[in-house]
């Protein structure tokens, strides 16, 4: 894993010869190219479109993919391949593999913390940011094998039946990453929906796409199984419309939709009863935000000879 | 292989028969006019509108019902509004409770005369009024009302608030007890309620309302509207309603999530089903045969848990098909205030409409449809118990709602094939599975995408069990624990 190469920008030292080009007097860096991540693999975006992203001082950063509605909809067919055996996985697994993306993000904090501060977070907050997503993590890998415990209930029925009542997965849920906090924002959506065996497309920030995709590798390299997460770069108000009207999507999840945009996705979940899931509000180290994602199951079973 | 085994055919053509058993109706009055209750009194529409309720069975008008207009639900919303703040969410949680405890008491004395009026209203056989609705009803009050100064126990970590002002819209085939399921949680919680019962059903309701009055539940708590469709959106529209609960048809529930589209305001729906209710080789037939009846008929079908879809293991299909006809050919249908009775009457001409043509569609498109011999009434809304075989999964019976006394019977062979089938709708509310083995009832019960899954037993309802749905199903629980959340906000 080529991590250095994405100190590029800053240790590019260039100087001048006199007929006015530029050459550099050091090793030529070479960078990166950020794709999409689908089904554990980075393709480039089907549409071949891009975007400039840029540095506050105007510098281009990356060719961003401008992801498309195409790749939404293959992102959706791969997620839901990976649904029934990610929630299938036992607590302690789930909670071990989300314990190992920790890790591995742990190993590679100088790496995302550079490339918080290339799109343009000041060095003291992203450092920050980094140790708070690490620890969101562990906090969320400890829930795996707990929320179930605590919020499930055995009901004391009428009749002859042992009745009880506990969380099942929502499914396949999109996230629409908050356009600040270019990692924290992601973790903090991610986490709590995976860790409650659902699985996830995520509409990277327009502001942070560099980071997304970077934690794309560091789930590849967790031994997050290909499908349950999947990461869309590209422009979000093109992503809205075919991510809350996509038949297969059990829910959506957003912060810091505006209000028209709140109008056009709720509008078009009616479309499948999708639910909404707002985590403006919530705190970020919560169980309830995993609870968000969760349906109540209960089952009449039969007490008898 | 099991051994084919010679059976005699049973024969119902005897001229043997139940003697009429009627449940009198002469024991309480009814109004011939009800006026909205709105702010703990009685007062008449501002639209100066009246709308009949009649009885199903004899298509007789039983009562004029107020028609609430838009001015008419802006003063119930206010008044329901003004409780919130002067008195409901300042009372004590435990004098709540009492209130509570009080509404179940009075419902339990006027038990009789709620179901007799739930079944003349309905169409339901009294029979299950008498057992299933009105009993639920009280003990649903009784649940909810011991939560009231329990909720800190409720919601770990968090301190559970009241939402304010819940406008609640309930369905046609459940109308007390549907209610119960509304107001009592919503109260308890601290809120304060407009309620709109369903057009075609709103005398319980309004029953309800009185009863309210005799436990001085004070002024404006609860209100309730009576109204149809223009009522219920009135409803829905009003910005001084900070929540929202629906139950009904996936269709309205669609609308209703479009026009909270972008409001603050939050929501609840109890949708409509396609239940799929699985036999495996190795259940126990006969009681699985009487299940399916439960499934199906229970209250005409009118259900949106019913087990309408029927999946046989095939090695048992024949003889639960043959068992099924030769029990569905003993069910009476006819007065539902018969205490004989099994299915009574379907609840409006405009569902009968419905029922008929997905009837005929199913028939168009090649199901072979199957009725019992029996008699029905020459006056009322009546559909004959009905069994659809040689269907496939792209049939609109197989995929639709027909909320009546429908069911589709299909086949498979492994446990895998049932779940990919049962699963394969946009509704997800319900499934029932029938088996002697503990550990495939655990096992497929787990892979069946809906909120209540029954075993061995069909339709079974209790305070304490949460109901909701998966997928299109609807969204939130009501029962139990899980039924308290869809009104607080947790801080």
């Amino acid at each position: 894993m080529a991590t250095n190469t994405l100190l590029k920008v800053k240790s590019l030292k260039v100087k001048s010869v006199s007929n006015g080009h530029e050459v550099p007097n050091t090793r030529l860096e070479v960078r990166k190219t950020y794709k999409l991540y689908i089904d554990g693999k980075f393709p480039r975006t089907e549409s071949g479109r891009i975007y400039a992203l840029k540095d506050p001082s105007g510098k281009v950063l990356a060719n961003v993919c401008r992801g498309s509605r195409k790749d939404l909809r293959d992102s959706i067919v791969s997620n839901r391949k990976a649904q029934e055996s990610w929630a299938g996985r036992s607590a302690y697994n789930k909670a071990q593999i989300l314990y190992r993306i920790a890790e591995t993000l742990e190993g590679r904090k100088a790496q995302f913390t550079e490339v918080l501060i290339q799109q343009g977070d000041a060095p003291a907050q992203a450092r920050k940011e980094v140790d708070a997503a690490i620890d969101l993590l562990v906090y969320y890998a400890g829930w795996s094998d707990k929320y179930i415990q605590v919020f499930s209930s055995v009901n004391p029925v009428e009749s002859s039946h042992f009745n009880f009542s506990y969380h099942e997965p929502m499914g396949l849920v999109t996230v629409i990453a908050p356009q600040r906090e270019g990692l924290k924002g992601i973790v903090s959506t991610l986490a709590p929906m995976i860790v409650g065996g659902n699985v996830c497309t995520l509409i990277a920030s327009e502001k942070y796409p560099l980071t997304a995709v970077d934690f794309a590798e560091v789930l590849q390299a967790s031994d997050v199984p290909a499908g349950v997460v999947n990461i869309l770069t590209g422009y979000r108000k093109e992503f809205l419309a075919p991510a809350s009207s996509h038949m297969d999507v059990n829910a959506l999840l957003h912060i810091d939709l505006d209000a028209e945009q709140r109008r056009l996705v709720q509008t078009n979940a009616a479309l499948n009863v999708k639910r909404m899931i707002d985590f403006s509000k919530e705190e970020l180290l919560s169980p309830y935000r995993i609870l968000a994602a969760q349906e109540v199951k209960t089952t009449w079973h039969p007490i008898g000879t | 292989m099991k051994k084919a085994v010679k059976v005699k055919a049973l024969n119902f053509s005897t001229s043997w028969s139940y003697a009429p058993a009627p449940e009198a109706a002469d024991h309480f009055q009814l109004k011939e006019r009800y006026d909205l209750f709105i702010n703990g009194k009685f007062s008449a529409p501002a639209t100066g509108k009246y709308f009949d309720t009649i009885n199903p069975a004899t298509e007789k008008k039983i009562a004029s019902v107020a028609e609430a207009g838009a001015a008419d639900v802006d003063k119930a919303v206010r008044a329901a509004r003004q409780a919130y703040e002067k008195t409901w969410s300042k009372m004590p949680a435990a004098e709540r409770g009492k209130y509570l405890y009080r509404i179940a008491r009075i419902l339990q004395e006027r038990a009789r005369e709620l179901a007799v009026m739930e079944s003349m209203d309905g169409g339901k056989p009294i029979r299950e009024s008498r057992d299933i609705d009105v009993p639920l009803a009280a003990a649903h009050f009784f649940y909810y009302a011991g939560w009231a100064d329990k909720l800190d126990y409720a919601f770990p970590g968090r301190r559970a608030q009241p939402l304010g002002v819940a406008g609640q819209i309930i369905p046609w085939n459940f109308p007390l007890l549907m209610a119960a399921w509304k107001i009592a949680p919503a109260l308890a919680c601290g809120n304060t309620v407009v309620l709109k019962p369903a057009e075609s059903t709103p005398l319980t309701a309004l029953r309800l309302a009185e009863i309210l009055q005799e436990a001085e539940l004070p002024p404006g708590v609860v209100n309730i509207l009576t109204g149809a469709g223009a009522t219920g959106a009135a409803l829905v529209n009003h910005p001084g309603v900070d929540k929202i609960a629906f139950t009904g048809s996936t269709e309205v529930g669609k609308m209703i999530q479009k026009a909270l589209a972008a409001t603050d305001k939050k929501y609840t729906l109890e949708l409509g089903g396609k239940a799929a209710n699985i036999i495996f080789e190795d259940a126990a037939i006969d009681q699985a045969v009487e299940g399916i009846i439960n499934g199906i008929f229970f209250n005409q079908g009118h259900v949106c848990c019913a087990g309408s879809r029927l999946f046989v293991q095939e090695g048992v299909a024949k003889e639960v098909l043959r068992k099924l006809k030769d029990r569905i050919s003993t069910l009476i249908v006819g007065d539902p205030l018969d205490k004989n009775t099994d299915v009574g009457a379907i609840n409006s001409k405009e569902q009968l409409g419905k029922i008929k043509a997905l009837v005929n569609a199913g028939i168009r498109e090649g199901g072979e449809c199957w009725q019992p011999a029996c008699s029905l009434p020459s006056r009322g809304y009546w559909f004959r118990p009905t069994v659809f075989t040689q269907v496939a999964q792209s049939h609109r019976i197989v995929q639709e709602e027909i909320f009546g006394p429908v069911l589709t019977v299909q086949s498979f062979r492994t446990p895998e094939e049932a779940v990919e089938k049962a699963n394969n709708t946009p509704y997800g509310l319900s499934g029932g599975i029938w088996t002697d083995k503990g550990s495939k009832i655990f096992k497929i019960s787990g892979k069946i995408r809906a909120g209540v899954l029954w075993a061995n037993t069909y339709n079974k309802f209790d305070p304490t069990s949460p109901f909701g749905g998966y997928k299109e199903s609807g969204m939130g629980r009501e029962g139990g624990l899980h039924g308290l959340l869809p009104y607080v906000k947790l801080s």
